[in-house]
């Protein structure tokens, strides 16, 4: 039994310009333990998936319209109550978001803030729900944990503000971490150690994360299985090898061609004609139609559907779909 | 050898910091530019990288005298640009323009783009106001932007086409040095291929010379002819682009490079990963001898004593390590 069965989810935003479908129709899985990585460009909803799943969409204006999310095939975390929704929250998953400044209490100490998880959901009294705390910050390495406990959020640098995050998600050794690109602000070398760190809490948790990030190397090192995102629907999901190595759908092609790291020095690099859709209007067909270099009439006309092509690999391309190209 | 088109001798950057509101007094100095050394060939892309807080930024800007250096030289064409002040400055300044990371920060939002662009081009020679829809249009071809947007607004363009019009203001004065900081980096992947694939361009047809600042390494090694890598206010490693990347020297660029994630599972599978420990320190009280040497999986008990200079190793490769032979034997 997965973990997490998300279905046909859709988050829209009822605008004074109209309906922004920022998910629309997301459905996934992810196993106990899993990395699954979830890759787009902004606005391309991937973070709204992941807000929705954590009941954080401010309603209004955005509504969840459909869709099921079933947490440990018991809860569905889009319709159950308040109630049950915090007794899951922040015990059983867990969240890191990308600027943790704006994330952490600036008027709070640290050491009140990391354990309010362990007195809320009355897992420990105080004295011991400190003595984890310390446990948590020196876990995720932060030197001279005792006493920077008693800091507050601004005495620390941007890593470690980070990291002290992490520790107050893993306080409660979650099931499932959601990391809304966690690293993107930070330097390459600190991202390498956040990187390493959450590997490490994942083999000794058994904990299952979702990483959400723009950046396909991040990927390629961390995740076991990915979902392309664009305009708000899965275009590709597969296994990070096959997504590399046999891609399925245009944009993920199109996408690893305009990267720097991949392409030879000073080579032209690819890029992707025009620019994201505007998502307050409705969209008939493929998104990436305006953009996409193998696109045809019949990739306008509804419905299009992710549909496995190989074992455990699925595109929304319907060329690809009916072995009319292959990338 | 050609002669060097722009001349950074020993260049220093220090911020006082102060404390107490009446009786403010100095309690510290931040060293934000350190004694950098530098000279760039006309036509070259130097990028310039290293991570926040290295001083980076704080370079670009005092080399075009954004920030006033608190001593060393700049000169670019034979003229030193630290000597200048007031009108021979504001002269000077047609000869080099900066981009930044922040489009929208940088255009004002009540100006059209003609408006903007036109005041740039006004700004340093006197065009007649028949001539400027030609001149402006050339402008926007030269980026790739449609003259039909240029009675738009700021708000009305995306992040790409707002940078866009940035180059092109940069441009509007024929400046002779452009400074890059941060152009790409708060653009998403597909956009950032189009912005470096125009400035790559202008670069190569234009013969501009050009510093391009980055903290990510491979949109570094693909643009720039030659990597200047800086910790903590110096510059630690300096040589050609792919070199640096394939074969780095100094210890803290070994680390950095092995830190850029590769879009590619099976050589990341491979890859052994030096991890740093630790923040870089703060640049208001250095550590001693080697900046880099408490996070330094190299270090030995001469690090904290010795400063390292800058030493050539090879085909103009240069790190600045006491152990550099020894760590990267032939």
């Amino acid at each position: 039994m997965p973990l997490l069965t998300v279905n046909n989810l859709r988050t829209w935003f009822h605008t004074r310009n109209g309906v922004v479908r920022a998910a629309d129709n997301v459905s996934f899985e992810i196993e106990k333990g899993e990395t699954l990585g979830i890759v787009g460009e902004s606005g391309s909803g991937k973070s709204v998936t992941c807000y929705s799943l954590m009941g954080l969409i401010p309603q209004p204006p955005g509504k969840i319209e459909s869709g099921t999310a079933v947490f440990n095939g018991q809860t569905d975390l889009l319709r159950c109550s308040a109630k049950d929704l915090n007794r899951i929250r922040g015990r059983h998953m867990a969240m890191i978001f990308q600027d943790p400044m704006t994330s952490l209490n600036p008027y709070m100490r640290i050491e009140d803030q990391l354990i309010e998880p362990l007195l809320i959901h009355g897992l420990h009294d105080r004295a011991e729900a400190v003595r984890q705390g310390i446990r948590a910050l020196e876990e995720v390495g932060v030197p001279d944990a005792a006493a920077r406990i008693r800091s507050y959020p601004h005495e620390f640098s941007g890593g470690m503000r980070q990291r002290v995050m992490i520790a107050m998600a893993l306080i409660t050794r979650p099931e499932l971490l959601i990391a809304d690109e966690p690293t993107t602000a930070l330097d390459v070398t600190v991202q390498a150690q956040i990187l390493e760190l959450i590997k490490k809490m994942q083999n000794e948790l058994g904990m299952a994360v979702i990483w959400v990030t723009h950046d396909l190397g991040v990927v390629a090192g961390f995740c076991r299985r990915v979902l392309v995102m664009y305009a708000g629907r899965i275009v590709e999901s597969a296994p990070t090898e096959q997504l590399f190595y046999r891609t399925k759908h245009p944009y993920t092609r199109a996408l690893q061609r305009s990267i720097p790291a991949l392409q030879p020095k000073g080579a032209e690099l690819y890029t992707i004609a025009g620019a994201p859709p505007d998502l307050s209007r409705r969209i008939d067909g493929c998104a990436f139609v305006p953009r996409c270099e193998f696109a045809q009439d019949k990739c306008k006309i509804p419905p299009i559907e992710l549909k496995a092509v190989e074992p455990g690999h699925a595109t929304a391309c319907v060329r690809v779909q009916s072995k009319e190209i292959s990338l | 050898m050609p002669e060097a088109f722009l001349e950074i001798q020993d260049l220093k950057t220090h911020f006082p910091v102060e404390r107490g509101i009446v009786f403010r007094r100095r309690i510290g100095t931040v060293r934000a530019v350190d004694g950098v050394t530098l000279s760039i060939k006309q036509g070259e892309t130097l990028g310039l990288v290293g991570e926040s807080g290295c001083g980076k930024s704080t370079l670009g800007r005092t080399i075009l005298q954004l920030i006033p250096p608190t001593e060393g030289a700049v000169i670019l064409a034979g003229r030193n640009l630290a000597e200048l002040k007031g009108e021979d400055l504001r002269a000077a300044r047609a000869d080099f323009q900066m981009i930044f990371q922040d489009p929208y920060a940088s255009l004002n939002p009540r100006m059209t783009i003609f408006d903007a662009l036109a005041e740039a081009i006004r700004s340093h020679k006197p065009v007649p106001r028949s001539e400027l829809p030609a001149r402006v249009s050339e402008l926007m071809n030269k980026v790739g932007l449609s003259p039909r947007f240029l009675k738009k607004y700021p708000h009305e363009f995306s992040g790409g086409q707002r940078q866009r019009i940035a180059v092109a203001r940069a441009l509007a004065v024929e400046p002779k040095l452009m400074i890059a900081d941060e152009p790409v980096s708060a653009l998403d992947v597909s956009i950032q291929a189009q912005i470096i694939n125009l400035l790559a361009g202008l670069s190569r047809e234009m013969h501009l010379t050009m510093i391009f600042i980055s903290h990510d390494l491979s949109v570094v090694r693909h643009i720039a002819d030659r990597i200047a890598v800086m910790y903590l206010g110096k510059i630690v490693e300096l040589g050609p682009a792919t070199q640096v990347f394939e074969r780095p020297l100094h210890p803290y660029t070994k680390a950095l490079v092995s830190a850029v994630p590769i879009p590619d599972p099976a050589r990341e599978k491979q890859r052994q990963r030096t991890i740093l420990a630790g923040d870089p320190p703060s640049p208001i009280n250095p550590p001693s001898g080697c900046p880099f040497h408490p996070r330094c999986s190299f270090a030995v008990a001469d690090c904290s004593r010795i400063v390292p200079q800058l030493e050539n190793f090879d085909a103009g490769q240069q790190a600045s390590c006491i152990r550099l032979r020894e760590i990267n034997p032939a």
